[in-house]
């Protein structure tokens, strides 16, 4: 038996303190193995392509990168005026450069998305000027396009020169750089993002309003039901939530055009004639029905396994009390179905605001939303900045709302069925 | 809940009502995936009930578009192409987020619940953005259009629903079971597979039907990541949807229906199964 002074210590004389930290660490090590190699694949296949994207949307050093005289000559000019002869030879020169190299397309077109009319500028110059030997090149080039006189353009020019840039988060909302770098916003022609943002925002909350309205007298039905009823019915939720998205978009296409099962069925009774059948697909209200139908089960899940947990007999002792029905849901029960609440409608939410796939297969021109305008500049208008942008914008509001259903319910709650 | 004998009239009333408002909703959730089945067995090339079907004549339906499915090389391509892809990214994934839920369900793991949001991200950014980022960078490193790629991005967004299912499995689990074999002289990877694999096993599975299901049935990233040789189901019934030129569609349409209902069933049973292991009383 060791004195009462000195430490604890095993077998070989190591005190005992010692030997359970170095045991308790190699233990922790160990056990954080078992995650480090799903933890890299996952930062290597998906956090580092986000983070490439997030970067993108600022970072867009071609122009710095293809055209470093002339940035540099322009670094001497102050906006206001022209620049001097020397950003015009520089120009020039590596104009015909770039020409003869076949690189001038990328950095016309990023001059493009500032100013429209850029490229033709830059394509139609780059061809010209290589044949000029001599002399002052600022007139030649004033010659060949007026525009060379607009300070405008050579504001344009030396933004792109910038290697970060917000350009791309001021398209996304509609709003652009004038000649002397003020915010500005663009001419009315071009005002199409703010539109959407708006769009999405209201048909997302449209959605989770008429999810929460059909689900909740389900979930409260399934969940006073017997298990074996209810098990029974919850296939009507699940088999929808288990079939595919485009099976199920299909269906809709199939019951709601024009010469679909609906509009069949409502001239067959005689309700509407022939002639004039109801379009109630390819435009907004294709996108609300779909989507409702799509995220209904992940409002009626939450909830259901919510309204579950909550006594019958609550309700029963309010009734006993004297309340009428109507007062003892409102007092009771609905209180203690929030969280259901919160839960389904933010789960909803956050889902209906990332949707593409539904508006651009039954959305038509008057559906469509955010996600089918970063598409669109993915693959049709190749602004892929603009798209990063928007996909950034986009990830930040799903995050802000995410962190609010993280202190309303947590993550860790999440149930599948 | 049946009407209590002290009901007055405007709960009675209520009562019907409310049953009545319930049925359109689940009548409204089952009826569009329902519908289908009978149209893909129309004879003629609409995508609506014809007079003869309506009246139940037997030659106003055919199996026409099913065996044109199978005559047609670019579905064939597609239904190869589908399974291949979500067969390897099913195990990718289950392997992945297995070995990582049991590394998050031991109390000793530093960092349990920042690795955890990491982990799950995938299931939290919308899916449009995680295609977008996947896009850009894969088309960097010369990822794109091609089959690896395309596994690679379905992994990724399998491992999620891995990691829940099975950590999901792994709250109840006795700790005591693997200090009792390892007190028998078992070693770890015996022990890992004599005694805790068969208990998680129910939820292994159930995570990897999730994750077959979403590769399956995956078409935002498949848009963007493949090219005409990588073609899946999905990519294919969007292109078929957008032209709607041959009821063939539906016919998939029926085939994916029965599918899922499969997996349904499997699931159901599984989570069954497995709470009647971890000694739930069905209540």
């Amino acid at each position: 038996m060791s004195s009462q002074n000195s430490p604890l210590t095993t077998a070989d004389g190591i005190p005992l303190k010692t030997s359970l930290r170095k045991a308790e660490r190699a233990q922790k090590i160990k056990s954080f193995l078992f995650v480090v190699p799903t933890l890299v694949f996952i930062i290597v296949a998906f956090l580092i392509p986000i983070a490439d994207m997030l970067i993108r949307s600022t970072y867009a050093p071609e122009v710095a990168d293809r055209l470093p005289k002339t940035i540099k000559a322009l670094d001497a000019w102050d906006g206001s005026g022209l620049p001097d002869e020397s950003a015009y030879q520089a120009l020039a020169e590596e104009m015909a450069l770039l020409k003869k190299q076949r690189t001038l397309g990328k950095i016309s077109l990023l001059m493009n998305y500032e100013k429209s009319g850029m490229r033709s500028l830059v394509q139609k110059t780059a061809r010209k000027v290589a044949r000029i030997k001599e002399g002052p090149l600022k007139e030649k080039m004033i010659e060949i396009d007026g525009r060379w006189s607009d300070r405008e353009v050579w504001a344009v020019i030396k933004r792109t020169g910038r290697r970060f840039t917000f350009t791309n988060y001021l398209s996304a909302f509609d709003l652009k750089y004038d000649a002397d770098g003020n915010i500005i916003a663009q001419p009315e022609t071009q005002q199409v993002h703010t539109t959407m943002w708006i769009r999405t925002i209201w048909v997302s909350l449209a959605v989770t309003a008429l999810c929460l309205l059909m689900g909740y007298p389900v979930s409260y039905f399934l969940s006073t039901l017997p298990v074996k009823t209810s098990n029974l019915l919850l296939i009507c939720v699940l088999l929808p939530f288990w079939t595919s998205l485009l099976v199920r978009l299909t269906s809709w296409i199939v019951l709601l055009q024009k010469q679909g099962v609906l509009n069949d069925i409502m001239v067959w009774l005689g309700i509407i004639a022939d002639e004039h059948r109801i379009r109630m697909v390819y435009n907004m209200s294709g996108t609300l029905v779909a989507m409702s139908h799509i995220l209904l089960p992940f409002m009626i899940l939450p909830l259901y396994s919510v309204m579950k947990t909550i006594s019958p007999y609550y309700v029963k002792a309010a009734r006993s009390l004297g309340a009428n029905p109507f007062r003892a849901f409102r007092q009771i029960y609905l209180p203690l179905t929030v969280p259901g609440i919160g839960a389904g409608s933010l789960l909803v939410f956050i889902l209906a605001i990332g949707y593409y796939i539904t508006p651009a297969l039954v959305g038509g021109a008057s559906g469509q939303l955010i996600g089918n305008f970063i598409a669109l500049h993915m693959s049709k208008t190749l602004n892929w900045g603009l798209a990063a942008a928007m996909g950034a914008i986009l990830l930040a509001g799903v995050l802000a709302v995410y962190w609010v259903y993280n202190r309303v319910v947590g993550i860790d709650n999440m149930k599948l069925g | 809940m049946s009407l209590p004998s002290y009901a007055g009239r405007l709960e009675t009333i209520w009562y019907y009502i409310f049953r009545v408002i319930c049925g359109c909703v689940l009548f409204f959730l089952i009826a569009p995936i329902v519908v289908l089945i009978p149209l893909s067995f129309n004879a003629e090339p609409y995508f609506t009930f014809t007079q003869g079907m309506l009246t139940l004549d037997s030659d106003a339906f055919s199996m026409r578009w099913y065996q044109d499915i199978v005559g047609n090389p670019q579905w064939i391509m597609s239904i190869k192409n589908s399974v291949i892809i979500a067969v390897f990214a099913t195990i990718l994934a289950t392997g992945l987020g297995t070995l990582a839920a049991l590394g998050l369900s031991r109390p000793q793991t530093p960092f349990r619940v920042p690795l955890m949001g990491i982990l799950i991200s995938p299931m939290i950014v919308p899916l449009i953005i995680s295609a977008a980022g996947m896009f850009f960078f894969y088309s960097k490193i010369g990822l794109a259009q091609t089959f690896p790629g395309l596994i690679i991005a379905h992994t990724t967004l399998g491992i999620p629903f891995v990691i829940i299912t099975v950590t999901a499995t792994l709250i109840g689990f006795d700790q005591d079971l693997i200090r009792a074999s390892a007190s028998l002289g078992a070693h770890p990877v015996l022990t890992f597979r004599k005694v805790i694999l068969p208990l998680i096993l129910p939820g292994v599975i159930s995570g990897a039907l999730f994750a077959f299901v979403t590769s399956f049935d995956e078409i935002v990233v498949v848009l963007f990541l493949s090219g005409f040789e990588q073609r899946t189901i999905p990519r294919q019934m969007w292109v078929g949807i957008r032209e709607q030129i041959s009821p063939t569609i539906l016919a998939v349409a029926t085939i994916l229906i029965t599918i899922s209902v499969a997996l349904l069933a499997t699931v159901e049973l599984l989570r069954r199964r497995s709470e009647r292991l971890r000694g739930i009383r069905p209540s």
